[in-house]
């Protein structure tokens, strides 16, 4: 697991080095690569306003991620993620235009999504329903709920101060892309250093042996899903607040790309191992292989072809090294 | 014991020989220069210390994957083995200790998979594939099987034997077996030597891989032993003892397979009364006391492990009472037992015990985590401190303290799984098969492990379906059978027939594993 190899970085040089080979590293590298080649290209694609534009409209993706990657390595998957964001940003935006203050439409998203997913994962957890049914039951109900209740009508008109994408953090750090920087940094941390972090783990690596060790399983999967709502939840507040409309719609293949970052992010889709750095760094490459495909004249029709290369190179690449590791 | 039929002496031609066989993974040389033949109606043993190149010489002969160097011949003829078809089509099938069978599907239907007898326009002879699985039960004097029963119902060593007979069904003249009783009571070993014995009166050749000496001794007529990647001797089973077989596998000599000290025992540490817990925990009643190793014994089936786990709270019992250094407590989950001192190393450490993706490290703390993580956020250098000592006190090979658990040896995993839990200084330690499938060399040292633990005032409840094994290290020794304690028997008065016995109770019921 990438995790332990890089608390290992200054004790010896192998292990820099291995360090160098995980999947962040190799991400970060990605991104800083593809930024250069394509800036090498076209030079307007690394101006300062592209780049935030691309971290600014994608951030609440990379937030979004970090809960994915957290359900999928508790050895589950949430394929509701995107049509929840849809329903929580309308729930957002017309508390807001509905005269609500402010800070009520910021956080009622925040703790509808914890309802909705703990409720999700309560269901899977001690009725042991398989994720991917539950939550493609709560997929078709939220989606179909929101354009019956919307009509797919526009919010628009909302108050001033509504805009989280308008704050900037010491004049520079856009308020989203802070908040996403902030929320993987937590998120990793305490996946990493926390007992309830370790949990998750071991509940997907090997859920028997876990519960064996006392680590209830149903409770650790209803956390995940709670934390997963919570962080689906600043996704949608993110998502609200960046334009001066929302459409009432669900985003088309949102979830597929949340997924994809969790997953070129070096989460394994078996359960057991991942980060949440790795999710954002790939979260982050896929809005700038997006963006650089513009830049390069080639339609940006392309961008979901490339998602899938991606996932396929990921996944291939992660089980060559699995079985090299057993064949050893 | 079988005495060596004059059938394959010298003269008698091999029906399969290998041939220097070379085999190398990245990092590993894992056969160098291996020879060894297998005559017509003979059983050769394979023996070796797990990682001795057992497992990859049999996947050689049976065509998993090719040899970088050396020859298969059989019949005299070098064959090339590049797919497993072609050692099927060479007469050489293998039975892995994980069965390969369709459980929804019945008896005949899994034997003749594949090979289904047809009749016109490619649909199946559903007669003729009953008449023939009659007919191969009845050549092997099987009795106790229908045709039409799914196999997802039988015993283990009911299945085995589908499996057999499904290598008979292809004319398989070469039998390998890896590790055959791995998962058998000793009923069904029985019954497996029965079949093995028929199987040589057929002139089947069989290669028989296990751990058990004393198996090997009941069956094989000659053993080859494997170490480190090569040949090390092959000896008539006759013309050698287990001291010295032993010997050649670990490379150096055992003094006592069962290093059991004796130590004062001391006050009762677990009382158990009547519990309950259906269907296969009824009224049992034990106790185990500080410094004591009580054996389990029992065929499979026979409630072991459920009582352990309703002790340990998995399975919380339904009624009766259980006590802890004199206390009454009540036990509904893992947590709780874990919290009163209970440690539980779980039969099966693949599934149960180890967490595979996460490193020596983790693992360790896994059981500890409340010591290492006040106020919920781990303590690294706590947790390091931790691991370290249990990597050091149980000898685990490891690359480090960060390598993968999974990547370790079974003997290796089976240290950590042992280790994480006493990070937790229990008073009271189950073990449940402490060392099923693992090999000689670190069997013997979980044994003086177990003993040392002892000596340090732990009590110990061994559930293990090893004889030898209970015999050799039990203060005292349990039988369950039916879900019930139904004797008890004091470390002088144990013996093997006596506990054996015990443990079958009257034959017909034997069978109830099913």
């Amino acid at each position: 697991m990438s995790t332990v190899v890089l608390s290992q970085v200054q004790a010896d040089p192998r292990r820099f080095l291995k360090a160098l080979a995980s999947q962040e590293a190799l991400l970060a590298i990605a991104v800083i690569v593809l930024a250069v080649a394509v800036g090498l290209y076209n030079p307007r694609f690394l101006a300062t306003r592209n780049l935030s534009d691309v971290l600014l409209g994608n951030a609440y993706i990379a937030v979004a991620a970090v809960g994915m990657s957290m359900v999928i390595v508790s050895g589950n998957i949430d394929i509701s993620v995107g049509s929840l964001i849809g329903v929580l940003a309308t729930l957002s935006g017309t508390l807001a235009v509905n005269g609500a203050p402010i800070i009520v439409a910021w956080l009622a998203p925040l703790v509808a999504g914890i309802l909705v997913m703990a409720f999700q994962g309560a269901i899977i957890a001690y009725l042991r329903i398989p994720a991917i049914v539950v939550t493609l039951g709560m997929l078709s109900i939220l989606k179909g709920g929101l354009i019956s209740v919307t009509g797919g009508k526009w919010i628009t008109d909302l108050p001033d101060g509504f805009h989280l994408a308008d704050t900037e953090l010491f004049g520079i750090v856009p308020m989203p892309v802070f908040l996403m920087i902030v929320a993987t940094i937590l998120a990793a941390l305490w996946m990493r250093y926390s007992a309830p972090g370790r949990a998750i783990y071991a509940v997907g690596g090997n859920a028997e042996a876990a519960r064996l060790c006392g680590i209830s399983q149903p409770r650790t999967i209803v956390m995940v899903f709670a934390l997963h709502g919570l962080f689906a939840g600043m996704a949608a507040l993110l998502y609200a607040t960046q334009l001066r409309v929302i459409q009432s719609t669900v985003p088309p293949n949102l979830e597929l790309t949340i997924i994809t970052a969790s997953v070129v992010g070096g989460v394994s889709i078996l359960g057991g191992v991942g980060t949440v750095i790795g999710s954002t760094l790939a979260a982050i490459l896929i809005a700038e292989i997006a963006s650089a495909l513009v830049f390069i004249d080639v339609s940006p029709y392309w961008i979901r072809a490339v998602q899938g290369v991606l996932i396929l190179v990921t996944v291939v690449a992660d089980i060559l090294r699995r079985r090299r590791m057993a064949g050893a | 014991m079988t005495s060596a039929p004059a059938l394959h002496d010298k003269a008698a031609p091999p029906i399969l020989s290998v041939r220097g066989i070379e085999k190398s993974f990245p990092g590993v040389r894992a056969l160098s220069g291996v020879s060894f033949d297998v005559a017509e109606g003979e059983v050769h043993a394979l023996l070796g210390e797990n990682g001795a190149g057992k497992s990859t010489l049999i996947k050689i002969v049976s065509g998993v994957f090719p040899p970088d160097g050396g020859e298969v011949i059989v019949d005299g003829k070098p064959v090339s083995l590049a797919r497993p078809d072609d050692a099927r089509r060479a007469g050489i099938a293998t039975i892995y200790q994980e069965l390969l069978l369709f459980p929804e599907l019945t008896v005949a239907e899994n034997i003749f998979m594949g090979h289904a007898p047809r009749k016109g326009f490619g649909r199946l002879d559903w007669r003729a594939m009953r008449e023939k699985t009659r007919a191969l039960l009845a050549a092997l004097e099987i009795h106790d099987l229908q045709a039409d029963r799914i196999v997802g119902s039988l015993s283990v060593g009911n299945r085995q034997r589908v499996e057999i007979l499904r290598a008979l069904s292809q004319d398989a003249r070469i039998l390998i077996m890896d590790e055959p009783t791995a998962a058998l009571t000793e009923y069904d070993v029985t019954r497996l030597f029965d079949i093995v014995r028929k199987l040589k009166a057929r002139g089947v050749a069989v290669i028989y891989i296990s751990h058990k000496l004393d198996e090997i001794f009941a069956i094989a007529d000659r053993v080859t032993v494997l170490r480190d990647g090569a040949h090390v001797a092959t000896r008539r089973v006759a013309d050698t003892d287990a001291a010295s077989l032993v010997q050649s596998m670990v490379g150096r000599k055992i003094e006592s397979l069962f290093p059991k000290i004796t130590v004062p025992i001391g006050a009762p540490v677990l009382e158990v009364r009547d519990l309950e817990r259906r269907p296969l925990t009824k009224k049992v009643s034990l106790t185990v006391r500080a410094g004591e190793i009580v054996g389990l014994a029992g065929l499979v089936g026979s409630g072991r492990s459920e009582l352990a786990q309703t002790i340990f709270g998995v399975t919380p019992a339904e009624s009766g009472e259980i006590r802890i250094a004199g206390a009454r407590v009540a036990i509904a989950s893992p947590a709780q037992a874990r919290a009163l001192g209970i440690a539980y190393v779980p039969e099966d450490r693949g599934t149960q015990g180890l967490v595979r993706a996460m490193t020596v490290r983790e693992n360790f703390s896994l059981a500890a985590l409340g010591k290492v993580a006040l106020g919920g956020f781990i303590d690294r250098t706590a947790e390091r401190k931790l691991a370290g000592e249990g990597v050091k006190r149980f000898a685990v090979k490891a690359s480090s303290l960060e390598q993968i658990a999974g990547k370790l040896s079974g003997g290796n995993q089976q240290k950590i799984v042992l280790g994480k839990w006493l990070a937790n200084q229990p008073k009271l330690l189950i073990l449940d098969e402490p060392t099923r499938g693992i090999d000689v060399g670190a069997k013997a040292e979980i044994h003086r492990l177990m003993g040392e633990l002892a000596s340090q005032g732990l009590a110990i409840l061994m559930i293990s379906s090893e004889l030898p094994e209970v015999l050799g290290m039990s203060d005292r020794v349990l039988v369950m059978r039916e879900g019930r304690i139904i004797a008890e028997f004091s470390r002088e008065k144990a013996t093997q027939e006596a506990v054996g016995a015990a443990m079958m109770g009257s034959h017909d019921s034997a069978e109830q594993a099913a």
